[in-house]
C-alpha cells in the first residue's frame, strides 16, 4: 500500500467519528437537512474503498497502518480482503441510506443532532471491526461497537423498557467482548501472531495447538453473543426498542453481523475440524429453527423482522460451520442478500409505522394506495428474502441447496433445517411486505400517505439492488463474492451461479421451500397461535433467565457486602491495618528476611533533639485527654519527621510532609467535630488493649521492613540516570520535580486522576451524610 | 474560631499563602518545590480562609467550584501531554521554547503546564472536601 494511500485509508477509517463530532452542530444549523451533508462521509468512504475492488478481484490482500505501542509491539492496522472490503462497502453504503433515512425518520425530534452522533461513531467503529489486522485494533473496535450500540438501543432514555434492553445488550454483548480478548491472548500466545494477517500465515498451527478447543470455544463466545445466537438470541429482539433505523441498521444490517464476520474471517484458522464442523452448524441450526418459530408468533413489523434476523444470522453461521468451499459461497451470497433485503424491510417497517402510527400487522391493510413506492420497496425486499427468480437472495438459496444435499444423514438433517428456515421466511418476509398493503383499508392512528423522499429513498435503492446486483450477477461476482468466498475459504474460490434457472435438485428444493413458504404464509395467523399456546405453556425463556441471573447477581453481592461492610469506622480501621501489619510481617517471618540488627547510629546532637520531639508528639497522643489534643499532637510527631527530612537533605520531602501534616490535621480535626463523638475516649481498657497490639504490630512491621529495605544493596542506577540526565535532558535542576512531572509524567498524571477521584468520592460521601442529618447524629 | 483577630488577618494569610504557592510552583523545577506542593499550600490557603471567615465567602472568591478547577487542572495535564502527539514524540515528552515576554527571554513547556495541572487538581479537590466538611460544621 503506497504511502498516499495509506493516510487516505487512515483518514476514511477517522471521517465518521469527526464526522460525529459535527454532527450537533450541523443539525442545530440545517435541521434535518443536516442527513443530507453528513451523509456524504459514509459515501466518500464508500468511493474510497470501492477503490480497492480490483486490486482484491485480483486475489490480492492490502495491509497498513501505523505503529501504535511499539513498545508492546501493538499496531493500528487494517487488511484489506475481499471479506473484510465487502464489510466495508456494507457498512458505508447502508450507512449513507440510514443517515439519510434518519433525517426523515427522526425529524424535529430535539436530539436528532445527538442521533446523527451515535450512528455515525457506530459507523465508525464497525468499519474499524471489519478492516482491523492487529488483534488489539479489533477488540478495540469490537467493544466500541458494543458502546455505541447501547447508546443508539437505549436513545429513548426516558423509557424503561429502552434502558433494559441498552443494558442487557450491553451485558451480552460486552461479556462476548471479555471472551473475545481471551481467545485471542490465547491464539497470541499459541501461535505467536497478533494480527489477522500473521494468523492467517501461520497455516495449521492454531489447529494443532493443544489449547486449539479452548481458543475456539473462547472466540465462539464472542462471536455468538454478538450475533445472537440461541441461547443468547434475546437480546436483539429486545434491541428493538430503539428507533427504526438504528434497528435497521445496527440489528440486521451489520453490527450483529460482526460475530458472522469474526467466524468467516478465522475460518482459515479455525475452520476444518470436527469442533468446528459440529459446533457451528448446531448453535446456527438451532438459531435458524428458533428465531423463525419465535418470529411466526410476532405481530409487530418489526419483532417479526428481528427474529427472522435471529434466523438469518443462525443460517449464516451453519453455512460457514458447513465447511464446504460451496457452503462458503452460499454463506457469502446470503450475507449480501441479507443485508440489502433485511435493511430495506426494516426501513419498510419504520416508514409505516411513521406514516400510519401503527407497525401491527393484525391493525394495517390497504396501504398501497396511499403509499405506492414504500409498497414498491417492500416488494422487491421480500422477493429477495422469500429467494424468488431474478433476485440476488434467489442465488443465495440455490447456492445454499446446492452445498448441502442428501450426501448422508447430517446434512439431509441440515437441508431440512434450512428449508424449514427458509420456508417460514418466506412467510414472515411477505407478510411484512404484503399484508400493511394490500386488502380493505384500515383506520390507523394517523392519516397514512407516502413520505418524503428521505424516507423512501433507503429501502427503494437497498430492494433496487436485490434486484440489479442479480441481474449483472458476473459483475458482482467478480467484484464481491469471489474475493470475499476467498478470503473466507482460505484459498481461490470463484463463484459462478446465475440468475438462470438450472433444474437440478437445488431448484427442486426451491420450488418445494416456496410452496411451503406460501402455505405458512396464508396460514399465519392459525401458526401465531399456536406459538403463543406453545410459548405460555413453556412460560419461561433466555430474556427471563438473564433477568434471574441478574437479580441473583444484585442479591449475591447484597449478601456479601452485608458480610464485609459492617458500616463501623473501627472495624475497618483494624481490618485495614491488620491486613498491612500481617502483609509485612509473614513474609520477613516465612522467608528469614528479618533485618540485622543495626549498629548503634552516631548522629549530632540536632538529630538527637529532633528524634526526641517526635517521640514526645507520640507520647503526647497516647496520654492526651480529649481527642482534639489528640490529633494536634500527630501533628507534633509528624512535623518532627519533616525536620528530619530537612535535616537529611530531603528538602522536598520535608517540605511536603509539612503541608500534608497541616492539612491532614485540619482536615482530621474538620471530621471529628463533625462526628458528635465525646470528646474523650471512654472504652474499657480491654479494648484499648486490641487497639495497641495492632498499632504495635503494624509500628514494628514498618520499621522493620524499612530496616531491612536499607540493608539491601543499594542499586544506584535510576539515581545515578537521574542525576545525570535531569539538567541534561529535561532542563530542570530540582531531580525530585523532573521525575514528577517529566521522567515519571504518565504516573503523575494517574496519580493526579486518582487525587481527584478521591475528591469527588469524599464529596459525594459528605453530601450524603449531610443529606441525612438526622441518621448521621444516630450514627455517630 | 471566628475571633476578631483570626477574621482579620486570614484574607491577608490567605492572599500571601497563594502567592506564595504559585512561587513555589513556578520554582519548582531548579528548586524545592513544583506543583503537588504548591497545590497543598494554596488548599491549606482557602481551608484557613474557610475556617475563619465562613465558606461561602471562599466559594465566592474561587469563582468556580474546587472540583471544576480540579477537572480543569486534569484536562491540562492531558492536553500537556497531548502536545507532543503533534511533534511525532511519545506521549507526555516534555517540549521546549522560549518566549520573550517584555525583552526578557521566558523558558516555556509542557512540562510547566503540567505541573500547573497537577496544581489545580491538588487545589480543587482538597480544597473541595475541607469546605464540604466546614460548610457542615457551620451549617
Amino acid at each position: 500500500m503506497t504511502a498516499d494511500s495509506q493516510w487516505l485509508t487512515f483518514l476514511a477509517l477517522m471521517l465518521p467519528f469527526a464526522a460525529a463530532a459535527v454532527a450537533p452542530f450541523l443539525t442545530r444549523l440545517l435541521h434535518h437537512n443536516a442527513a443530507w451533508v453528513l451523509a456524504l462521509a459514509p459515501a466518500l468512504i464508500f468511493l474510497h474503498f470501492t477503490g480497492f475492488l480490483g486490486a482484491i478481484a485480483d486475489g490480492q490482500a492490502l495491509t497498513g497502518g501505523y505503529a501504535w505501542i511499539p513498545s508492546l509491539q501493538v499496531d493500528f492496522s487494517w487488511y484489506l480482503d475481499g471479506l473484510s472490503v465487502t464489510f466495508a462497502l456494507l457498512i458505508t453504503g447502508i450507512g449513507a441510506l440510514i443517515v439519510l433515512y434518519s433525517g426523515g425518520y427522526l425529524k424535529g425530534h430535539e436530539q436528532q443532532g445527538r442521533f446523527f452522533s451515535f450512528i455515525l461513531m457506530f459507523m465508525g467503529s464497525m468499519l474499524g471491526l471489519v478492516v482491523a489486522d492487529s488483534f488489539l485494533t479489533l477488540f478495540v473496535f469490537w467493544e466500541l461497537t458494543s458502546i455505541t450500540s447501547f447508546l443508539l438501543i437505549g436513545f429513548d432514555h426516558s423509557r424503561a423498557a429502552s434502558r433494559r434492553a441498552a443494558l442487557q445488550a450491553l451485558i451480552v454483548t460486552g461479556m462476548g467482548g471479555l471472551s473475545l480478548l481471551a481467545g485471542l491472548l490465547v491464539i497470541w500466545g499459541a501461535t505467536g501472531a497478533n494480527s489477522l494477517s500473521a494468523l492467517m500465515a501461520t497455516g495449521d498451527a492454531l489447529r494443532e495447538a493443544p489449547v486449539y478447543l479452548a481458543a475456539l470455544i473462547l472466540v465462539l463466545g464472542g462471536a455468538f453473543t454478538k450475533s445472537a445466537q440461541f441461547p443468547f438470541h434475546f437480546w436483539l429482539p429486545n434491541a428493538m426498542e430503539a428507533p427504526t433505523p438504528v434497528s435497521a441498521y445496527l440489528h440486521s444490517a451489520t453490527m450483529v453481523k460482526a460475530g458472522v464476520y469474526l467466524v468467516m474471517r478465522l475460518n482459515p484458522v479455525l475452520g476444518e475440524t470436527a469442533a468446528w464442523e459440529t459446533i457451528l452448524p448446531v448453535f446456527g441450526g438451532t438459531t435458524l429453527v428458533v428465531g423463525t418459530l419465535l418470529a411466526v408468533r410476532q405481530t409487530d413489523l418489526k419483532l417479526m423482522l428481528a427474529y427472522t434476523t435471529v434466523a438469518s444470522l443462525g443460517l449464516l453461521v451453519m453455512l460457514t460451520g458447513f465447511g464446504s468451499e460451496k457452503a462458503i459461497e452460499a454463506a457469502v451470497l446470503y450475507l449480501v442478500a441479507h443485508s440489502m433485503f433485511k435493511g430495506a424491510l426494516f426501513m419498510v417497517a419504520g416508514l409505516i409505522d411513521h406514516e400510519s402510527g401503527s407497525r401491527d400487522v393484525t391493525k394495517l391493510g390497504g396501504l398501497r394506495a396511499a403509499m405506492p413506492i414504500t409498497f414498491a420497496a417492500a416488494v422487491l425486499a421480500a422477493c429477495s428474502m422469500g429467494g424468488l427468480p431474478l433476485f440476488f437472495g434467489f442465488l443465495a438459496k440455490e447456492e445454499i441447496y446446492a452445498a448441502l444435499g442428501f450426501a448422508d444423514g447430517w446434512t439431509t438433517a441440515l437441508t431440512v433445517v434450512a428449508m424449514v428456515g427458509n420456508g417460514l421466511m418466506f412467510a414472515i418476509g411477505f407478510a411484512v411486505a404484503l399484508k400493511p398493503f394490500l386488502g380493505a383499508p384500515v383506520k390507523t392512528p394517523k392519516h397514512a400517505h407516502e413520505g418524503p423522499v428521505l424516507l423512501w429513498l433507503g429501502p427503494l435503492v437497498l430492494g433496487g439492488l436485490g434486484l440489479v446486483s442479480a441481474l449483472v450477477s458476473t459483475v458482482s461476482h467478480q467484484l464481491i463474492s469471489s474475493p470475499m468466498s476467498s478470503a473466507v475459504a482460505g484459498e481461490p474460490v470463484t463463484v459462478t451461479i446465475s440468475t438462470v434457472p438450472h433444474v437440478g435438485l437445488p431448484l427442486i428444493l426451491s420450488v418445494v421451500t416456496v410452496a411451503f413458504g406460501v402455505a405458512a404464509f396464508l396460514m399465519l395467523d392459525r401458526g401465531r397461535a399456536l406459538m403463543v399456546r406453545l410459548l405460555n405453556a413453556i412460560g419461561w425463556g433466555p430474556d427471563k433467565g438473564f433477568d434471574q441471573a441478574l437479580a441473583g447477581t444484585t442479591k449475591l453481592s447484597f449478601g456479601v457486602t452485608n458480610i464485609i461492610q459492617s458500616g463501623r469506622l473501627d472495624y475497618y480501621m483494624t481490618a485495614t491495618f491488620v491486613a498491612l501489619a500481617a502483609a509485612l510481617l509473614i513474609p520477613m517471618v516465612t522467608f528469614g528476611e528479618m533485618p540485622a540488627v543495626p549498629d548503634f547510629p552516631v548522629m549530632p546532637f540536632y538529630e538527637w533533639i529532633v528524634l526526641l520531639i517526635g517521640i514526645i508528639g507520640v507520647g503526647a497522643v497516647i496520654y492526651a485527654r480529649d481527642r482534639l489534643t489528640a490529633i494536634v499532637c500527630l501533628g507534633i510527631q509528624g512535623f518532627a519527621v519533616a525536620l528530619l527530612f530537612m535535616l537529611l537533605g530531603a528538602p522536598d520531602l520535608s517540605f511536603t510532609q509539612f503541608m500534608v501534616e497541616t492539612l491532614s490535621v485540619v482536615i482530621l480535626a474538620l471530621v471529628m467535630t463533625r462526628l458528635r463523638l465525646s470528646p474523650t475516649d471512654h472504652r474499657p481498657t480491654s479494648e484499648k488493649i486490641s487497639d495497641v497490639l495492632v498499632a504495635g504490630a503494624c509500628g514494628a512491621a514498618l520499621g522493620l521492613m524499612l530496616l531491612r529495605v536499607t540493608q539491601v544493596p543499594f542499586n544506584a542506577e535510576l539515581s545515578d540516570f537521574f542525576a545525570a540526565n535531569s539538567r541534561v535532558i529535561a532542563h530542570g535542576r530540582n531531580i525530585v520535580n523532573v521525575i514528577i512531572v517529566d521522567f515519571r509524567g504518565a504516573d503523575t498524571l494517574g496519580e493526579i486522576a486518582v487525587v481527584m477521584i478521591a475528591g469527588l468520592a469524599i464529596l459525594a460521601l459528605v453530601r450524603i451524610r449531610s443529606a441525612k442529618p438526622a441518621k448521621a447524629a444516630g450514627e455517630g | 474560631m471566628r475571633t476578631l483577630i483570626f477574621r482579620t488577618i486570614a484574607p491577608y494569610l490567605t492572599s500571601l499563602m497563594v502567592l506564595f504557592s504559585i512561587f513555589v510552583l513556578l520554582r519548582g523545577h531548579n528548586d524545592p518545590g513544583g506543583g503537588f506542593i504548591g497545590g497543598l499550600i494554596a488548599a491549606s490557603a482557602f481551608a484557613i480562609y474557610g475556617i475563619a471567615c465562613g465558606v461561602s465567602p471562599v466559594r465566592r472568591a474561587l469563582y468556580f467550584h474546587p472540583m471544576a478547577i480540579s477537572g480543569f487542572g486534569l484536562l491540562l495535564a492531558a492536553l500537556a501531554g497531548w502536545l507532543s502527539l503533534f511533534f511525532d514524540v511519545p506521549f507526555l515528552t516534555g517540549l521546549w521554547t522560549t518566549v520573550s515576554i517584555l525583552g526578557l527571554p521566558v523558558d516555556l513547556s509542557t512540562v510547566l503546564f503540567f505541573d500547573i495541572g497537577v496544581y489545580l487538581v491538588v487545589v480543587g479537590s482538597i480544597t473541595s472536601i475541607a469546605l464540604a466538611l466546614e460548610e457542615r460544621e457551620h451549617g
